[in-house]
């Protein structure tokens, strides 16, 4: 199984972040990954993405065209990438900041009020880890405590920030296996 | 080691470090940033000397002197940067001073774009300063490969004396893959002491780093020396891979660097489909697996070039198979990616006997 | 009958015949070098960095380790082998065309960076090996074979006062300006280049000492006239002395 995103959003979203830690749950687990950001000017706090691969083969080409899962944190990122996502794979939107509907009719759409939860989880600056979660518990694709390993080593030292991730991205799991909203 | 997931960019830098090199001397320019970045944090943790020069022409003189007083060293840069390192890198060979160099492709000519390319392969493999010289030129195609070669490339320039370049397009050192830096591991080349180095003279006459030779007899004796020392790095240090060749193929695909992996991925595709095509990936540059190559074609009956270039590579692709088949190029520029349906694509074409959208006519070298 | 030497052969010289024109104070301020590495004792842990220009062969001529620069590098040249062995003493021996014009980036740079480094920076107003053309130090109305009218102030700027450049920056430790044109001269711009490398061998940083010199086959006179001209026309506008010590100024 291969599983090939694209995460994008506004720069400060932690789009890049949640790849990174996509990245290194798949990892512990003793799975092929790579990461690839956009850089350049897209760097300097406009739209942001980033390109994760997560396989059982090694992985060939770390640039993904077509996507067979794809996370919109924003509108702009939405719209560019919505065209490029593989037929019967997964659009992630959040409906929090994203005001359309998913017009692609041949692909499974998951809504996600990231920001909403993010900020009843105590920030909405979680809302990246809702997302994350959300995905997660969608496709269990990696472990969640792969998962929370991640977050663990990413904020090591400041355990309030941790336990604020670990809900938010509980709560998106749960959203994501969908016994919840 | 357990394995990390690092950057492209800091995997080289901690496998240089691994590698004993303890000075590091560059000036910022974009994509490779994280590189001299890291190496300003990572340095001073080891014992080891970060420099911002002021200029590339700076930093490559930098290099030239530490090198020279017998320290392993490095930079890094990316194309425009590279160009201007090309006149210490001719002094550098001329006076015989290990050092490695890392270019991080990106798009040109002139300042062009800051996105991925391979179109200073002409530039490392061909020459790029003045005078008769050759690099070793290592071409990794994933992180982990990257940290490897960085680490035999301080090998191959201490054993050589002569600089030695490492080549990738931008996304070698900006993805993130997991990676062991291969701490302890024994050089891939006998070391000998550096009793040539400007390290003070005492109890023996002065040690000169130079490459001015004024009397002509002098110099052809230099130059020839020197050209003995290229071949026999033509004759030991050749590294390629390939990929799916052991079977039968009609079309056997020339890659290096990222592009590679990409076209791994369309073989591997091609390959459920029930077509199988070869993969041939040079990993040094320069020396250029001619021969190989040449082998490897033999059951081919079309030989596909692909770069991030208007056509370089293919060119010594052509030089590889002579006239026994044609070679056809398939190239993205601009820092554009060539994807792996784009590859399918071509092949399907070639086999079909009709010419790929977008392809050079193939043809007889 | 005993034998009382008064004027040997410095160890930190080789004993080869120079390649520099008749008149040509080259000689001298190598000389000057090698006697304050003797003196210092340093001469067995120091590097050399030689530019391009006349001196390019410095390397032929002084009993120690040495490393050939390309044009106007040897700042960053010396950088390097500072930098990588901190227990060798680094010097430069750089003419005006090498430091003052391809290569000034490289000595401001090197300059503001503090390396602990000894620049040796000889100004004879004139690029000498390639044949007598115009330097960024070439004075107002000189003739050379690229201002052949003299050089015009409207077209190429006045001379470059490298040692007051250098001075406005914060981090040098010692800047000065000697000049080889007389006895007396010599003599202080000995002290000057000694000074220069005690200061190195306490590891306070970058020095530079500037030295006027003369070059007779490019201006076209006499070695005589040569130091008569320099003392005439360089002299007023490149004031000798002391810009810049580690302590503050000095008179």
């Amino acid at each position: 199984m291969q599983n090939e995103m694209i995460l994008a959003g506004f720069g400060g979203q932690g789009v890049l972040l949640i790849g990174k830690m996509l990245a290194y749950a798949g990892m512990k687990e003793g799975k092929e990954v790579s990461w690839l950001p956009s850089y350049g000017p897209e760097m300097r706090g406009g739209t942001c993405n980033c390109t994760v691969v997560v396989s059982d083969k090694p992985v060939g080409s770390p640039v993904v065209k077509s996507p067979n899962i794809m996370i919109a944190l924003n509108r702009p990122s939405l719209d560019k990438f919505e065209p490029s996502v593989r037929p019967e794979g997964i659009l992630l939107i959040n409906s929090s900041l994203i005001d359309r509907k998913a017009e692609r009719k041949d692909v499974d759409v998951l809504y996600v009020r990231a920001n909403e939860v993010a900020i009843e989880c105590g920030s909405p600056k979680a809302a990246n880890m809702v997302a994350l979660g959300a995905l997660v518990g969608k496709t269990g694709m990696v472990g969640v405590e792969s998962v929370k390993a991640a977050i663990a080593k990413t904020f090591e030292g400041k355990e309030k920030i941790i336990q604020l991730n670990y809900k938010a991205l509980e709560r998106g799991v749960a959203i994501g296996k969908g016994e919840a909203q | 080691m357990a394995k990390l997931l690092m950057k492209g960019a800091e995997a080289i830098g901690e496998a240089a470090i691994a590698a004993d090199c303890r000075l590091f001397f560059g000036y910022p320019i974009t994509p490779q940033n994280e590189i001299p970045e890291y190496m300003s944090l990572r340095l001073p943790q080891v014992g080891g000397t970060f420099v911002q020069a002021e200029s590339e022409v700076a930093a490559s003189n930098m290099l030239y002197g530490a090198g020279g007083s017998g320290a392993r060293v490095f930079t890094s840069s990316s194309s425009p940067g590279i160009s201007l390192m090309m006149e210490a890198l001719s002094y550098l060979a001329g006076a015989e001073v290990p050092v490695v160099i890392v270019n991080i492709m990106r798009a040109g000519p002139g300042l062009g774009g800051i996105l991925p390319a391979q179109a200073d392969y002409f530039q490392a493999t061909k020459g790029g300063g003045h005078g008769d010289y050759r690099c070793i030129v290592l071409a990794p195609w994933s992180v982990q490969d990257a940290a490897d070669l960085i680490m035999d490339a301080f090998d191959l320039a201490d054993f050589y004396r002569n600089p030695v370049l490492m080549i990738g397009d931008a996304l070698i050192a900006q993805m993130m893959e997991p990676v062991e830096i291969r701490e302890g591991r024994k050089p891939c080349k006998p070391l000998a002491p550096k009793d040539w180095a400007t390290t003070g003279n005492k109890g023996r006459k002065p040690n000169i780093i130079n490459s001015l030779i004024l009397d002509p007899e002098d110099l052809e004796r230099h130059n020839r020396r020197l050209k003995a020392k290229f071949d026999s790095m033509e004759r030991d240090e050749v590294r390629w891979a390939s990929y799916n060749t052991d079977g039968d193929y009609d079309i056997l695909i020339a890659a290096y660097g990222t592009p590679a992996r990409v076209c791994l991925t369309a073989v591997n595709e091609l390959k459920e489909k029930g077509v199988n095509v070869g993969l041939f990936r040079p990993i040094t540059l320069w020396p250029f697996p001619y021969a190989p190559l040449r082998e490897k074609a033999k059951k081919a009956k079309a030989v596909l070039t692909v770069e991030l270039s208007t056509g370089q590579m293919v060119e010594d692709v052509r030089t590889a198979v002579c006239e026994d088949l044609p070679v056809h190029f398939y190239g993205r520029q601009g820092g554009i990616l060539v994807t792996p349906d784009e590859v399918v694509e071509q092949v399907t074409a070639l086999l079909g006997g009709a010419r790929p959208k977008g392809a050079r006519k193939g043809g007889k070298a | 009958m005993s034998e009382l030497t008064v004027f040997k052969r410095p160890e930190a010289l080789l004993p080869v015949t120079m390649h520099y024109c008749p008149g040509c104070t080259h000689g001298i301020s190598h000389r000057l070098v090698a006697e304050a590495l003797d003196e210092l004792g340093l001469r067995e842990r120091t590097v050399g960095v030689a530019p391009v220009g006349c001196s390019v062969l410095a390397y032929d001529y002084f009993n120690c380790d040495f490393h050939e620069a390309s044009h106007g590098r040897a700042p960053a040249v010396a950088t390097g082998i500072k930098r990588a062995r901190p227990d060798l003493i680094v010097f430069t021996y750089q003419g005006d065309g090498d430091l003052a014009s391809i290569g000034m980036a490289e000595i401001v740079h090197a300059a503001n960076r503090g390396e602990k480094i000894t620049v040796i920076f000889v100004n004879n107003a004139i690029y000498g090996m390639t044949g007598g053309q115009m330097a960024p130090t070439t004075m107002p109305g000189q003739v050379a074979t690229t201002c052949p009218l003299g050089r015009d102030t409207n077209l190429a700027g006045f001379p470059i006062r490298m040692a007051e450049l250098l001075s406005a920056l914060v981090t040098p430790a010692f800047i000065a300006r000697g000049s080889l044109h007389s006895p007396l001269e010599v003599v202080k711009t000995k002290a000057l280049i000694k000074r220069a490398f005690q200061y190195q061998r306490e590891g306070t940083c970058f020095s530079l000492v500037e030295c006027l010199s003369t070059c007779p086959t490019n201006w076209g006179i006499t070695p005589t006239d040569s130091l008569k001209w320099l003392e005439e026309n360089m002299l007023p506008y490149y004031p000798l002395g002391i810009k810049k010590t580690p302590e503050g100024k000095e008179a």
